[in-house]
């Protein structure tokens, strides 16, 4: 029997949810949907379009997440009747995983951790960021309303096959540096739409150093780069996370040796130093001893990018002992429940509220100028989120600094943006 | 069918907290997202912005943010179509989904000036900027992708019977 032709992991998983035995990139293929996501912006527009389709049931239960993440705790009624509009329809399909209030968290941290989201799966979410899950082996991408009003009434879904582009990250990583600083260098160089439609895998023998919440940060802002979905070939890390979390079985697929990209790039990752994409774009991306004299009023430490353990670990590493500047406010957001009680277990908040700041319980809040810290006409921000455009976090007159976790709680210290070193002499 | 409209003309990489920024994500009245369609990018447009108006922007148009609140305020602000050198692969089916058409041509996305009269046809992708007295040509949308526009998106589509032919097409970008 001749042998299939060589495919990319994500080829490989829509092959196989599509019951292919091969896929190249352009065809259309109608594929299974493993698990389906919405939260409380997306899901209530998309609840209307599957009552409109007039299906009685969705696909499956268990299969389905809502989460109450952006403008939660509610930050008014609107925010509030679209919270109660989730309860409802989660409760009229007896949908298993609905998340509001002490068991939410940001959607992106929480469907890993809960063992939801798991290598080899097809994955959608209404918010862009659901690409986040390529980190297990997954193909993962965000999808609108009525897209996601079709999955939960179907469980299926039509895809174009993406190209892939292959990025290889190799040499020794800089202190400080984390995947953050990896990602917003890779957007400087490639653009924002540098991976338009494309799928981004990322691989290297610097990538199998990196724990798992730099592999999710990563993959979390391909879409910062246009694209589809982010990917990572599983491995001992990634087992070691998923193994004693996954609530079903599960399958790894590998990109075989002969498989066609459509570019590949590579990375040294010792010239990589830690970064900050200025406004408003998150191609803007500089190191950050490069990017002169510029003061701040607020950092925020937290969001499906970067609110992991890891990241408020090394935060706390930068302020234990330390005061943040007067004139900032530093908010502090951990991603789950789960991560603010081991932070709040390690004694981090200790170090956070000793140094000045807020911590905020997890929701997105800020990160898209929701609540929890909108910034004002002429502030400047420092945050750890993934977008910088004009008005993200506030008044259409404000800027958004992207940066690591590292980089973000030096520059409280300082009050202006600083390498991490100008705080701690060494890690 | 042809869509005839007056041009409003953006730049490169608008995003979809431009579009609609997401301190109205809490509302879900299109008619009322509409009133907040482009707020922050262009203060005049919901003011001054006419049923039948096109859109012409540059590359990467809609990036960012899943939210069919952008194409939804976009479409029930009046604009018929969207004219660009590209778009993000989220709004792209998105405003299909929402019924409304976008066409991909750098020529056309460059040489078409604010304020112009452009006239589209959806079948054959002929742009016909009237003001200037020039063609240009973006791929045509697919007839059954054309219904499904007419019918006012995927729901309503499939209300009507349509069936979803999605996975049998050719459609660019996603």
């Amino acid at each position: 029997m001749a042998k299939t032709l060589p495919m990319t992991m994500t080829e490989k998983i829509l092959a196989a949810h599509a019951g292919k035995k091969y896929v190249a990139p352009g065809d259309l293929i109608d594929a299974k949907i493993d698990f389906a996501l919405g939260n409380d912006i997306t899901a209530p527009l998309a609840i209307q379009a599957f009552n409109e389709i007039g299906v009685k049931k969705v696909f499956h239960r268990d299969r389905i997440a809502l989460v109450a993440d952006h403008f939660t705790p509610a930050k008014d009624i609107l925010s509030a009747d679209n919270c109660k509009t989730l309860r409802d329809f989660a409760k009229a399909h007896r949908i298993t995983y609905f998340f509001e209030a002490g068991e939410a968290g940001i959607e992106h941290a929480l469907l890993p951790e809960q063992g939801l989201v798991l290598p080899g799966n097809v994955v959608i979410g209404a918010d862009s960021h659901t690409c986040t899950y390529g980190a297990l082996g997954a193909f993962a991408t965000g999808v609108g309303s009525t897209d996601l009003a079709g999955v939960m009434a179907t469980g299926r879904l039509w895809f174009k096959v993406p190209e892939t582009i292959q990025l290889i990250y190799h040499g020794r990583i800089n202190p400080w540096v984390s995947g953050k600083d990896f990602i917003l260098y890779t957007i400087g160089d490639i653009g924002v739409d540098g991976a338009l439609y494309q799928a981004m895998e990322f691989c290297g023998e610097a990538i199998r150093k990196l724990p798992m919440s730099s592999r999710f940060t990563m993959a979390n802002m391909a879409i910062e780069a246009g694209g589809k979905n982010g990917i990572f070939e599983p491995d001992e890390v990634t087992l070691g996370f998923i193994k004693p979390r996954a609530k079903r079985p599960f399958r790894i697929y590998r990109t075989d040796p002969e498989a066609h990209y459509s570019a590949i790039r590579e990375y040294d990752v010792s010239k990589i130093f830690p970064q900050v994409s200025l406004p408003h774009l998150p191609s803007n991306a500089k190191d950050v001893r490069e990017v002169g004299r510029i003061e701040i009023d607020q950092v925020v430490i937290g969001s499906c990018t970067n609110g992991h353990l890891d990241d408020l670990r090394v935060a706390a590493r930068i302020l234990r002992g330390k005061k943040i500047a007067p004139s900032v406010r530093l908010i502090i957001i951990p991603a789950t429940p789960t991560i603010y009680r081991q932070a709040l277990k390690e004694k981090l908040f200790e170090v956070f509220l000793s140094a000045g700041a807020v911590i905020s319980p997890p929701t997105c809040g800020p990160c898209l100028g929701g609540h929890m810290g909108v910034i004002a006409q002429g502030e400047r921000a420092v945050s750890t989120t993934n977008r910088n455009f004009r008005g993200r976090m506030g008044h259409a007159k404000s800027e958004v600094y992207l940066a690591g976790p590292a980089v973000a709680a030096a520059s409280a210290v300082k009050g202006r943006i600083c390498h991490p070193e100008e705080v701690v002499r060494r890690k | 069918m042809k869509l005839e409209g007056r041009v409003w003309k953006f730049g490169p990489d608008i995003d979809t907290d431009a579009i609609i920024p997401a301190r109205y994500l809490n509302l879900v009245d299109a008619n009322q997202l509409a009133r907040h369609a482009m707020e922050d990018e262009r203060p005049e447009f919901i003011k001054e912005v006419k049923p039948g108006d096109i859109l012409v922007a540059g590359k990467n148009f809609g990036c960012g943010s899943s939210r069919e609140h952008a194409p939804l305020a976009l479409k029930f602000a009046g604009i018929s179509c969207i004219i660009a050198k590209s778009f993000a692969r989220i709004f792209y089916r998105n405003s299909f989904n929402q019924g409304v058409p976008l066409f991909e041509s750098s020529e056309a996305a460059e040489a078409i000036q604010e304020g112009d009269q452009v006239c589209v046809d959806m079948s054959t992708g002929e742009i016909e900027d009237l003001t200037l007295g020039k063609k240009f040509f973006a791929k045509p949308i697919p007839p059954f992708m054309q219904e499904l526009i007419n019918d006012g998106g995927l729901i309503p589509h499939l209300q009507k019977g349509g069936r979803d032919k999605t996975q049998e097409s050719s459609v660019s970008g996603c």
